[in-house]
């Protein structure tokens, strides 16, 4: 099981290692249109081929890996930051407080998550730059994805605060603030790292669901979402079986993240 | 009380609390009570032994239904107390609905009211009019700019099963989700029970023969369904065509698989899981008796939460499966910035997650042995 997880480290990193370096192992621009060269086949020039619009899948693939797997964990650390807080504070208020947060967080565990992106979603610009619509997709994943882990936020210093050296740091005059950052909040990390990586998962996914309903980020920026829209054209996949590139790179990538963090999926 | 405290009773007793200590799980003592109870023999001892055992267990509702209808019923005042229970549950999950559909409802009626366009009629676009009567068109719609006032309209329109007209398709909302409900009610509910028949064959053969070898296809395959985004499912089932319904199916299951498996697992290695192993018996008689009934409760659970995750799957399935349903209906709205109908759909999805939800906590509560 070691020996597995080490592999799927390392198939991590390397993913991860060349979508940052994109720029310099893509053959091409993502944007750039080979107009002589539409919808090839693999190649020594294209190895995946390219698209309807003479773009190279590869360099298309490279960049959108880039955005995918940066703004994820990103999206993942919005959402990780404000469960911090709306939970932390839940947990160590206690009372009234903490039960009118937790009412709070359950009407958010309620609405259903896909419907409520599409519902929010609508309510900003569709027609807007590749740029801000990376920025309004991801900013919507982690400013909607806090609720789940607030609520395990929230039972994490609910315990913190009932545990011995917390008492004892209250009996010491330790109290208000000082006592949440020096003591709770450094035993919270373990938590909030776990929140951080289970976050990331499902980020990509539900990225991956907006792209291919095309409510994810605008052309010609590429992303996991937007290349899975491509299979949409289901006479061109059967023929040319290379442009599922995308979907094997995302279930190896998904497959090693659940493997590595193996967690409660709240959304879905 | 008959019962008359001999040398047998005393040690079965004493064995029980020995082996089960007070915060360990209510069902096994039972089970071990009962066990106790055996050794004793007779029958009018067996039930007075359970019954002393109230006292010192503090059951709930379901613990002293398993205990069986007979000793509930010789002491009415248990079953009074199970069914009040199951009444004060029922009537607090309603109100946590009505409260959260109320303020879900207020959540989708400020949505409305600050979603681009709102207040605009689209007569003021004619050119034919005067300023005046632009501004008689502005000053009709002027009370609907405060929140509350546009809220307690809303509410009083749903009341009367007035949900709107779409701006999109120009056509009363309550109209179109009577056209859409039955398709995606059709489509979930075929999608959850084929996932939960294949998740479920997919954990009992692990779980039933122990080896992990058995594990290692459905744990594959489950990894690699976990790893698709459901709409990737539907694209795969066009290219394959396979029947759009159990795309739905292939969402739930290995969730289904992996949430069930991880439960049996856990039950199978309880302690009196172990002493009925190590005393030889079936490995499905085990299954049946043993682990199904303490897993069932946290199962069922998890039923409710695949309702959401199914009409969450709907929207992409619905749109790229092509099926007229809410979840397509959703998506053609958010295309068209078509906010009333949009509101609308999340409210309905959100009651029918909080219903269902409620239905298998409720379902759950009686037999699950904890409050």
């Amino acid at each position: 099981m070691k020996t597995l997880r080490q592999f799927v480290w390392g198939i991590l990193i390397l993913v991860f290692a060349a979508s940052l370096m994109a720029g310099l192992l893509a053959p091409a621009p993502y944007g750039q249109q080979f107009r002589d060269s539409t919808n090839a086949g693999p190649s020594r020039r294209f190895p995946l081929g390219t698209d309807e619009l003479g773009r190279d899948r590869l360099s298309r693939l490279l960049y959108g890996s880039r955005v995918s797997l940066l703004l994820a964990p990103a999206a993942a650390l919005l959402s990780t930051f404000i469960a911090a807080l709306i939970g932390g504070l839940a947990g160590y208020l206690g009372g009234w407080w903490e039960r009118l947060i937790m009412r709070f967080i359950d009407l958010s565990l309620s609405l259903p998550w896909l419907f409520l992106l599409l519902t929010v979603r609508a309510l900003l610009p569709l027609n807007v730059s590749p740029v801000a619509s990376v920025s309004i997709t991801f900013a919507l994943l982690g400013l909607l994805g806090w609720a789940g882990p607030a609520r395990v936020v929230r039972s994490g210093v609910r315990s913190l605060t009932s545990s011995g050296f917390v008492l004892q740091a209250k009996a010491c005059g330790c109290r208000g603030s000082r006592l949440l950052v020096m003591q709770v909040l450094p035993n919270l990390k373990p938590i909030l790292q776990a929140q951080f990586w289970i976050s990331v998962p499902v980020f990509i996914l539900a990225e991956a669901n907006l792209g291919l309903l095309g409510l994810g980020v605008s052309e010609p920026l590429p992303s996991w979402g937007n290349l899975l829209r491509g299979l949409e054209n289901y006479g061109a996949v059967r023929s040319n079986p290379w442009t599922l590139a995308p979907v094997l790179l995302l279930v190896i990538v998904m497959g090693s993240l659940h493997l590595v963090f193996p967690g409660e999926d709240y959304y879905s | 009380m008959r019962l008359e405290y001999g040398d047998g009773i005393r040690d079965a007793i004493t064995r029980c609390r020995v082996a089960w200590p007070l915060d360990g799980c209510c069902g096994g003592k039972i089970r071990c009570l009962t066990q106790a109870a055996a050794e004793v023999g007779r029958q009018e001892f067996r039930e007075d032994l359970l019954f002393l055992s109230i006292g010192w267990l503090k059951p709930t509702a379901g613990c002293l239904r398993r205990m069986g209808s007979r000793l509930a019923n010789r002491h009415g005042v248990i079953r009074d107390k199970a069914s009040g229970m199951w009444i004060h549950r029922a009537a607090r999950h309603t109100a946590t609905i009505l409260i959260t559909v109320l303020l879900g409802g207020l959540l989708g009626a400020t949505l409305l009211r600050f979603a681009p366009g709102f207040g605009v009629d689209e007569q003021e676009l004619d050119t034919r009019l005067s300023g005046a009567t632009i501004q008689a068109l502005r000053d009709s719609h002027a009370a609907e700019r405060n929140v509350l006032v546009f809220y307690a309209r809303y509410l009083s329109g749903l009341l009367r099963g007035d949900l709107g007209v779409s701006r999109s398709l120009q056509r009363p909302i309550s109209e179109l989700l009577s056209q859409r409900i039955p398709v995606t009610l059709r489509l979930v509910a075929f999608g959850l029970l084929a996932g939960w028949l294949l998740g479920l064959a997919l954990a009992l053969p692990g779980a039933i023969s122990g080896k992990p070898a058995h594990d290692i296809l459905p744990g594959f395959l489950s990894g690699a369904l976990l790893s698709l985004p459901s709409a990737l499912v539907a694209v795969l089932f066009v290219l394959i065509g396979g029947p759009g319904p159990l795309a739905i199916a292939l969402v739930i299951a290995p969730k289904v698989y992996r949430y069930s498996r991880n439960l049996l697992a856990q039950t199978s290695a309880m302690p009196h899981v172990l002493a009925a192993r190590a005393k030889g018996l079936s490995r499905l008689r085990i299954l049946l008796w043993h682990v199904l009934p303490i897993a069932a409760p946290q199962i069922i659970a998890l039923a409710g939460v695949s309702v959401s995750i199914a009409f969450g799957a709907s929207i992409p399935i619905e749109v790229i499966c092509d099926f007229p349903g809410i979840g397509q209906l959703a998506w053609q709205a958010a295309l068209a910035r078509d906010m009333p109908l949009l509101v609308n759909l999340t409210v309905l999805v959100t009651v029918v997650t909080l219903v269902a939800n409620s239905a298998s906590d409720l379902a759950v509560s009686p037999s699950s042995g904890r409050q």
